[in-house]
C-alpha cells in the first residue's frame, strides 16, 4: 500500500544558518533511514510557493496567474511516496519525519492502479 | 414459556451478548466490514427460523459465528470475481488472517475491533458511532437518535468511517506495545462515552440503554483484565461500576431524576460499590494518577458516605483541584467550586464561580448561573439569586431541570418562610446523579 506524506509547514518561518543546517541534516537522516527500510518510493522537495504559477482552463480560455492556488498558513514543502503495510506504519514513519516537529505531515493513500 | 417464545428469547439474549463477538470475528476473517455486518444480521435472522425448530444450540455464539461465516463464504463465492475472489481465498486459507493472535498477544476479536473503531485517524464522533454499531449492535437510526442527528447524517458518518478504514487501510489489530499507551486514551474515551450514553437521563428505550452500560462495563472489565498494569483502565472500570451502583436510586417512581443527596442510599448496590473500590485501590497503588482515577476517587467519596451530610467535601474539593491539573476544563472548575462551597461555605464557592464567569467560558452553560443562583440563595441574597435563576432558565435545555429551576425561582421570588429554606441545602442540580 502506497501513501504520500505531504510535508507542510510555514515557509515564511525565519531560520538561522545553524537551524537550516541542522534541518537539512535531519531530513537527510530521515531519507537514509527510510531508504534503508526499503519503504521509499519517491521524494521531492518543493521550492517556495513564491515561485508557483497557477494554470486554469475555463470557458474563456487559459488563465495563468502568479502564486499558489490558495493562501494557507502552511504550504506543501515537499513529499514522499512510501510503500508500507498499513496506516499505522505510515503514521509511524510520518512521525519520524523532522517536518512533523515543525509543521504537519498529511498522510494520504495513493490510488492503487 | 413455549418453545417458540423460549427460542426467540434466546435469540434476543444472544443478540445482546454476542453481536459484537460475531461481527468482530467476521471482520477478522473477511476483512470486509459491510459484509461482516450483513452476514451477522443474516445469522441472527436464521437463528430466529432455526432455533424454534431445531432447538437452541449448546453454544449460541459458536453457532452464530459459523452460520455467519458460511453466509459470507456463500456470498463471496457467488460474487467470485476480483476483490471478492481474493477475500474468499484469504478467508479459506489455513491461517485465516493470522488466526487469533497478533504481536500484542491479545486474542479477543472485540478488543481488536475496539482499537480499530477508536483509531485516532477517525473523527471522534465516528469512533463512538462505529463502536455502537459494530460492538453493541445498535442500528443506525438508534445511534442517530442517541446523538440527536438526522438518520442520513449518521449513515453517512458510518459509511465514511468504514470507507476510510478500508481505503486508508487502518489495521484491524490491537496496537503493538509501544503504541498502546497513546491509543488506549481514545479507547477509554469511547468506552466511557458509551457508558454515559446508556446512563444518560434523556428519553429512550430503557433496555437499549441498560445494554449500553452493560456492554461498556464488559469492555471495561475486558480491558482492565488485559491491561492490569494500566491504572486508567482500572480506574475507568471503577468509575463506571460506581455510577452504575446508583442506578436503582437515581430515577423515582414518576421517572424524575433524583439528585445524589436525595437518593435513598439503601437502594445503592453495596456489593458493586465494594467491588469498584477494590478496583480503584489497585489503580491507586500503582502511583500514577490520571483523570479517570481522580473521577473514580470522587465518585467513591460519594459512594462511601453513609448520608449526604456525611460527605467528605473537603476531600472532594481537593480531588477536583487535582483533576483540573489533568483536565483543566471549565466544567471541572465549576464542580470544584460546588465542592468548595460545600466544604467552606457559599462565599468561598462564589469567589470561584465569579472567577470562572470572568473567563467567559461556559457563558452558554445553564449550570453556571444555576450554581451561582444556588449559592446566592443560600446566602439569602434573594434578589441576585432570582436574576441568576432567570438567566439559567434562559439557557436550560431539558424539562426536569427547567422544572427544578422554576421551583427554586418561585422560592426566592416570594416571601419565603425562613424555615423552609434549609441553610445546609446544596446546589443539588450540579451534583452528579
Amino acid at each position: 500500500m502506497r501513501y504520500a506524506l505531504l510535508v507542510c509547514f510555514d515557509e515564511n518561518t525565519e531560520l538561522s544558518e545553524e537551524d537550516l543546517e541542522r534541518l537539512e541534516a535531519e531530513f537527510m537522516g530521515f531519507q537514509e533511514e527510510i531508504e534503508a527500510r526499503g519503504v521509499l518510493v519517491s521524494r521531492e522537495r518543493l521550492r517556495p510557493t513564491s515561485l508557483s504559477t497557477t494554470v486554469r482552463v475555463r470557458d474563456a480560455g487559459l488563465v495563468v496567474a502568479d502564486g499558489p492556488f490558495a493562501e494557507t498558513k502552511e504550504q506543501i514543502a515537499g513529499f514522499y511516496v512510501i510503500e508500507c503495510d498499513d496506516l499505522d506504519d505510515a503514521i509511524e514513519i510520518a512521525a519520524r519525519n523532522p517536518g512533523a516537529r515543525y509543521g504537519t505531515i498529511e498522510v494520504r493513500p495513493v490510488w492503487e492502479i | 414459556m413455549g418453545d417458540l417464545a423460549q427460542a426467540q428469547a434466546a435469540v434476543a439474549e444472544a443478540f445482546r451478548s454476542d453481536w459484537g463477538s460475531v461481527v468482530a470475528y467476521l471482520i477478522r476473517v473477511t476483512g470486509n466490514w459491510d459484509l461482516a455486518e450483513e452476514c451477522a444480521q443474516e445469522a441472527f435472522e436464521r437463528a430466529l427460523e432455526r432455533w424454534p425448530r431445531d432447538g437452541i444450540p449448546t453454544s449460541p455464539v459458536a453457532w452464530l459465528k459459523t452460520t455467519a461465516r458460511n453466509r459470507a463464504l456463500d456470498r463471496l463465492r457467488r460474487a467470485a470475481v476480483g476483490k471478492a475472489k481474493l477475500e474468499e481465498i484469504a478467508m479459506t486459507a489455513p491461517a485465516a488472517r493470522g488466526h487469533g493472535e497478533d504481536d500484542s498477544g491479545i486474542e479477543d476479536d472485540r478488543l481488536r475491533l475496539m482499537f480499530t473503531c477508536c483509531h485516532p485517524a477517525l473523527p471522534v464522533e465516528a469512533q463512538v458511532a462505529l463502536t455502537l454499531r459494530t460492538l453493541a449492535g445498535l442500528t443506525t437510526p438508534e445511534i442517530a437518535r442517541a446523538f440527536l442527528v438526522p438518520h442520513e447524517t449518521m449513515a453517512k458518518r458510518l459509511t465514511r468511517a468504514k470507507k476510510k478504514i478500508a481505503e486508508a487501510r487502518i489495521p484491524y489489530r490491537v496496537p503493538a506495545a509501544h503504541r498502546l499507551q497513546e491509543r488506549l486514551r481514545s479507547v477509554l474515551a469511547v468506552i466511557y462515552a458509551l457508558f454515559n450514553e446508556g446512563y444518560g437521563a434523556s428519553a429512550g428505550d430503557e433496555l437499549i440503554r441498560r445494554d449500553l452500560c452493560t456492554e461498556a462495563i464488559r469492555l471495561g472489565l475486558l480491558l482492565a483484565g488485559l491491561m492490569p498494569d494500566e491504572p486508567e483502565a482500572l480506574a475507568l472500570l471503577s468509575l463506571m461500576l460506581l455510577q452504575d451502583s446508583r442506578r436503582a436510586a437515581r430515577i423515582d417512581g414518576d421517572g424524575e431524576l433524583v439528585t445524589l443527596e436525595q437518593q435513598d442510599r439503601d437502594l445503592w448496590d453495596a456489593q458493586r460499590i465494594e467491588e469498584a473500590c477494590k478496583v480503584l485501590d489497585r489503580a491507586v497503588r500503582q502511583g500514577r494518577p490520571g483523570p479517570y482515577q481522580l473521577q473514580a476517587a470522587i465518585a467513591a467519596c460519594h459512594a462511601q458516605a453513609p448520608t449526604a451530610a456525611a460527605t467528605d467535601w473537603r476531600e472532594i474539593a481537593l480531588l477536583y483541584a487535582r483533576l483540573s491539573e489533568f483536565a483543566p476544563t471549565p466544567v471541572v472548575s465549576l464542580n470544584r467550586a460546588v465542592a468548595v462551597a460545600m466544604a467552606d461555605g457559599p462565599v468561598a464557592g462564589l469567589v470561584l464561580v465569579d472567577e470562572l464567569e470572568q473567563t467567559g467560558a461556559l457563558s452558554d452553560y445553564y449550570l453556571l448561573p444555576a450554581t451561582r443562583a444556588d449559592l446566592l440563595r443560600r446566602l439569602r441574597r434573594d434578589g441576585e439569586a432570582a436574576a441568576a435563576y432567570r438567566r439559567a432558565l434562559e439557557l436550560v435545555q431539558t424539562e426536569p431541570e427547567r422544572r427544578f429551576l422554576r421551583r427554586r425561582l418561585s422560592e426566592v421570588s416570594s416571601e419565603r418562610s425562613r424555615s423552609s429554606a434549609l441553610p445546609g441545602s446544596s446546589p443539588s442540580s450540579t451534583r452528579p446523579s
